[in-house]
């Protein structure tokens, strides 16, 4: 009798107790690691490789979609006939020719050229008459219209960094790349932009719409940039326009979230207020709706800038010219220094876009009546003004400058000053002096953590990895979860990348770890006072507006092409939100539980420990969310500089004339690893808030 | 006898029958098998939630009718069953005589366009626009051109006092002046029906009296069919012609404010009422009793409208009953001492 009640009582405890629960779900799986013997054939060690199929057949599809399926004719000027082509090809062609030509046109105004003549007349017409060139604006006239716009639109300290920004950009010879780069944020930003209103505004005014967009818009932006850029490839082919369209698919999404989040927010009074003075639907859309949600739509349009010029480096990978191309290269060639200043340029123009566009969405429109026309169009005047001023200089400098090169008009690429020998030195000096500490730092953590715990992941049967990862669903979100975890485990463990997806995964488990520890570190640190809260959010801020590929050059530099390397990369990267998360968390404790809790007379720790913890958590762990997901986009794109994870492969389909199933797989792969975390993470957050109150 | 006859030929403005609002994700199916009869405890017990439970009655032209709840009671739902801004559960809303639930899309729109006008508690004042081009709003969508609509706007912000205002932007308005924008805008299209949903209730009480003050003088311009939503049982008292109480989406009683303080229907309006001090309510004609033949009268004499409160103490210097004057200052009744105890200190206490 006694036994049975003491069992009932034991089942009682562990259905209560979440962390009994954990605690056998641990003892299992290593009952399970240890016990499954490690063979081919044995299921429950690896999973066959059932989706070995899907990408070949996925090529084969598009191959035939773009090369076979629906033959049209088409005028061929040049043998003047009609040749046969398909007709997926060819709509994708023109598409590519549009938006080709965009970027040009934008380029030319920046920077001159024939292209867009060209393509109003022929080659043969320019190249007869010599005038048929577009000027560029000098970069004088695009440098201070800048400045002006950043003191329209925030006051004289954004202007100052705005003109520091281009200085330096013109003063170091990369004007020219980096109007390049700028022409095709410029392109695919707004294309990005409509995209994401229309997008948006059908999800807000279709549940069904919503609900079929959502879990894609999951996928869309926890696939790692490279994985974009296979498909791309292979319908819209290499170039400035591949480049463009790979990265509006990659920055549309979060246009269409805010979107979607600025109507869902706007009071549903204001629409009622717009039923009842008679909008029609359109006149309820855009007069009342799009305009009332207008502050997140246009913190939607500094996201899309900031995507475009994160993936802007990227895309150069299939051809995309300016700073990201140029970068890729001096990394390639080890060239540190020029590697660093064109790093710092990227990180220039990033910071100036962010700054511009987040003053645009916070200004608000002021009274502005009763002005006579000069200070109403102050700014177009000034701007006028410089256009003329810009060209008079520009003019002025071809008499002064003798030997071809105009440095009022355009500074050709790398013929301004240069700093790369200083950092050169200065990298050789810290290989000569510090390379025996870092080479012994670098193989103390690679032969002693990063391959135990490499083997460690690799040795896991994939039973024991689906107990594991399941069981935890499970106690955190009940069947459901399980089930949801569980198929994003399953896809991954049927494709033919098991291992190398269980590398990607210990790569992260141990970055995650890192930056967790030094993030909660940090960031509890910095909570303590309101100044270096906000000093450290502002940091964090600039942080992450630098692109991704950014963080790899530094640790390059310092430790070679090695794991280390994009481990560390990694860990710095995804340790921003971490430090943000926590620190946001933190202040949002409400300040009458602070204040309770000093009247109960806690001190300092006991207040830590026993209120802003606790009532900080859910916010935590979705900050945890954050450091997954930067996390595993940054090892992917560690790739480039040589892992042997899912990165390299997905590097590898984009060499592949037939990559585009298998880029497109080893993206979902990734995509699905960090799905699955941010399931369990978000649905206990939102548990942990409910229970809390705080929702 | 002669004037109610009258008005019952009358068209009322707004007329509701037995109209219903049930929430609940099976309320369309249960409503269909129950086809026209419906039970109230049937469907509590599927799980449905009555916003609003068979409400009928009809407001006349020029008429302010006041509806009056606590939270969850149901009056902004049945509001907005009338403005078409939710759909209509069960019954008939009819407005001029016409099927307000039958309508189409476009002839909704008309209507709003033309005939309708509605206030909202939190402004919801267009945020991107001046305070001149949100009262200009109805009108430009309305397809009114530009110059005319900013006439009549300008128009509009006279008459709610904002001049000097017109190109402020509503987030550099106070509380009180963004209802008076809202208001302007409501009555930018001159509508014959004026809703209004807690249109105070967000402002401080000294605001919120100059308001209804400012309420008040425009009605008596203005003359709009008015139904208006609070959860004040004074503001109630203040403003309206008529009052329908609501309690779980049944209106408990709709009546004139005199008789809801003598005689309030339900256990639950007179929680309302029993705090209710009633000299400051009622009217002499609401108490005064016939005048006896032959007797004699006192030489002072009030009117018919005056409030209790404002008379009592001359009432009470009398030992001969006051007459009550109407417009015509014909006798049409008598002010007691005792009528005066009653109503200062409740019958009871006086007794």
């Amino acid at each position: 009798m006694g036994d049975t009640a003491a069992g009932v009582n034991l089942v009682e405890r562990i259905k209560r107790s979440k962390l009994l629960q954990l605690f056998l779900l641990i003892c299992a799986f290593l009952i399970l690691y240890f016990t499954i013997t490690p063979s081919e054939n044995n299921y429950l060690w690896r999973l066959p490789s059932l989706f070995a199929i899907v990408p070949i057949k996925l090529n084969e599809t598009v191959n035939y979609l773009m090369f076979d399926w629906f033959p049209i004719d088409i005028w061929n000027a040049d043998i003047e006939d009609y040749e046969e082509s398909a007709l997926l090809k060819e709509i994708t062609r023109s598409f590519s020719r549009a938006v080709l030509f965009f970027i040009e046109l934008i380029r030319e105004i920046l920077l001159g050229g024939k292209k867009t003549i060209v393509a109003f007349t022929s080659w043969d017409f320019v190249s007869e008459n010599e005038w048929a060139v577009w000027p560029a604006l000098p970069w004088t006239v695009v440098a201070a219209s800048a400045v002006v716009l950043g003191y329209a639109l925030k006051g004289k300290w954004l202007a100052l960094f705005v003109a520091f920004a281009t200085g330096y950009i013109a003063v170091f010879g990369q004007w020219e790349p980096a109007m390049e780069t700028l022409s095709f944020v410029l392109v695919a930003a707004p294309i990005s932009v409509i995209l994401g209103l229309l997008f948006g505004i059908w999800a807000f005014k279709s549940k069904r719409v919503e609900a079929i967009l959502m879990p894609l818009l999951n996928i869309a932006q926890t696939m790692p940039h490279f994985s974009y850029l296979v498909p791309v490839t292979v319908l819209f082919g290499v170039g400035d326009h591949a480049g463009a369209i790979a990265t509006v698919i990659f920055a549309t999404p979060p246009m269409i979230r805010l979107t979607l989040l600025g109507l869902k927010a706007v009071p549903p009074e204001v629409g009622e207020a717009g039923m009842m003075n008679g909008c029609t639907k359109t006149q309820l859309m855009f007069k009342v709706l799009v305009p009332s949600a207008r502050q997140n739509i246009l913190v939607g349009v500094n996201q899309v800038i900031m995507q475009c010029l994160a993936m802007a480096v990227i895309a150069s990978f299939i051809g995309a010219k300016g700073l990201g191309y140029n970068l890729l290269l001096s990394l390639n060639q080890l060239r540190i220094g020029q590697a660093l200043e064109l790093g710092i340029c990227i990180v220039l123009i990033a910071v100036v876009l962010d700054k511009l566009s987040l003053a645009w969405a916070k200004k608000q429109i002021d009274y502005f009546a009763d002005q006579s026309f000069a200070q109403r169009h102050k700014y177009g005047l000034i701007v006028f003004g410089i256009l003329i001023g810009g060209c008079v200089l520009a003019f002025i400098g071809t008499y002064l400058f003798q030997g071809g090169i105009n440095y009022f008009y355009l500074i050709p690429h790398n013929k301004g000053i240069t700093t790369e020998p200083f950092w050169q030195a200065g990298v050789d000096w810290m290989v000569d002096n510090w390379y025996a500490q870092l080479q012994g730092f670098n193989r103390g953590l690679i032969i002693n953590v990063l391959v135990p715990m490499k083997n460690a992941y690799l040795g896991m049967p994939v039973a024991a990895t689906f107990l594991l990862t399941m069981g935890i669903g499970f106690i955190v979100g009940g069947l459901r979860s399980a089930l949801i975890v569980g198929g994003f485990i399953l896809f991954i463990a049927l494709t033919e990348w098991w291992d190398r997806a269980l590398i990607t995964a210990y790569m992260a488990t141990f970055a995650v770890i890192v930056s967790m520890i030094l993030g909660t570190i940090v960031g509890v640190v910095c909570a303590q006072s309101t100044n270096s809260s906000k000093f450290i959010l502002v940091v964090c801020d600039t942080l992450q507006t630098f692109p991704s590929f950014i963080y790899l050059i530094p640790v390059i530099m310092l430790f070679g092409v090695t794991d280390t390397s994009v481990l560390i990369a990694v860990i710095v990267y995804a340790t921003i939100p971490a430090i943000r998360y926590t620190v946001e968390g933190l202040r949002n404790v409400p300040q009458a539980l602070l204040d309770a809790g000093n009247m109960s007379g806690v001190t300092r720790l006991q207040r830590l420990r026993t209120i802003e913890f606790p009532l900080a958590l859910p916010h935590f762990m979705l900050g945890i969310n954050q450091v997954v997901v930067f996390a595993l986009f940054m090892i992917i794109i560690g790739a480039m500089i040589g892992t042997e994870d899912l990165g390299q492969y997905i590097l590898k389909a984009l060499s592949d004339k037939n990559g585009i199933g298998n880029g497109l797989m080893l993206g979902l792969c990734v995509a699905f690893i960090g799905l699955a975390v941010d399931h369990v993470i978000s649905t206990w957050a939102k548990q942990r808030r409910a229970m809390l109150g705080l929702e | 006898m002669s004037l109610k006859s009258q008005e019952a030929k009358i068209q009322p403005v707004i007329r509701c029958e037995s109209v219903y609002k049930i929430f609940g994700e099976n309320a369309s199916q249960l409503i269909r098998e129950a086809a026209g009869k419906i039970d109230v405890e049937k469907f509590k017990s599927e799980g449905c939630i009555f916003g609003v439970n068979s409400a009928s009655f009809e407001v006349h032209k020029g008429e302010m009718l006041v509806v009056m709840g606590l939270s969850g009671s149901g009056k902004s739902t049945l509001l907005r069953c009338i403005s078409r801004l939710t759909d209509t559960t069960a019954g008939k809303i009819f407005i001029d005589g016409e099927d307000l639930l039958a309508m189409k899309p476009k002839e909704l729109i008309e209507i709003r366009r033309n005939k309708m006008g509605m206030v909202f508690q939190s402004f919801a004042l267009l945020p991107h626009k001046t305070v001149l081009e949100n009262i200009a709003f109805p009108l430009q969508v309305k397809g009114i051109s530009t110059k005319d609509s900013i006439e009549r706007a300008s128009a509009m912000i006279e008459l709610v006092s904002l001049d000097g205002r017109e190109n402020y932007y509503p987030r550099q308005l106070s509380g009180g002046q963004q209802q008076r924008v809202g208001i302007a805008r409501s009555l930018a299209v001159e509508p014959d029906i004026w809703f209004l949903d807690e249109p105070f209730s967000a402002l401080d009480p000294l605001i919120r009296r100059e308001m209804q003050d400012e309420f008040l003088r425009l009605q008596g311009m203005l003359h709009k069919t008015i139904l208006f939503v609070t959860h004040d049982f004074d503001e109630a008292l203040r403003l309206a012609d008529r009052i329908a109480i609501m309690k779980d989406g049944v209106i408990e009683q709709i009546d004139t404010p005199a008789n809801i303080v003598l005689n309030p229907a339900t256990e639950y309006v007179a929680k309302f009422t029993n705090n209710v001090p009633r000299e400051k309510v009622l009217r002499c004609l609401d108490v005064m009793e016939k005048a006896p033949k032959g007797a004699k009268f006192s030489k002072v004499n009030v009117s018919n409208k005056a409030i209790i409160e404002t008379v009592a103490e001359q009432v009470l210097g009398q030992s001969l009953p006051v007459p009550v004057l109407d417009e015509k200052d014909k006798v049409i009744g008598v002010l007691n001492r005792k009528t005066i105890l009653h109503v200062l200190f409740g019958k009871n206490e006086a007794a």
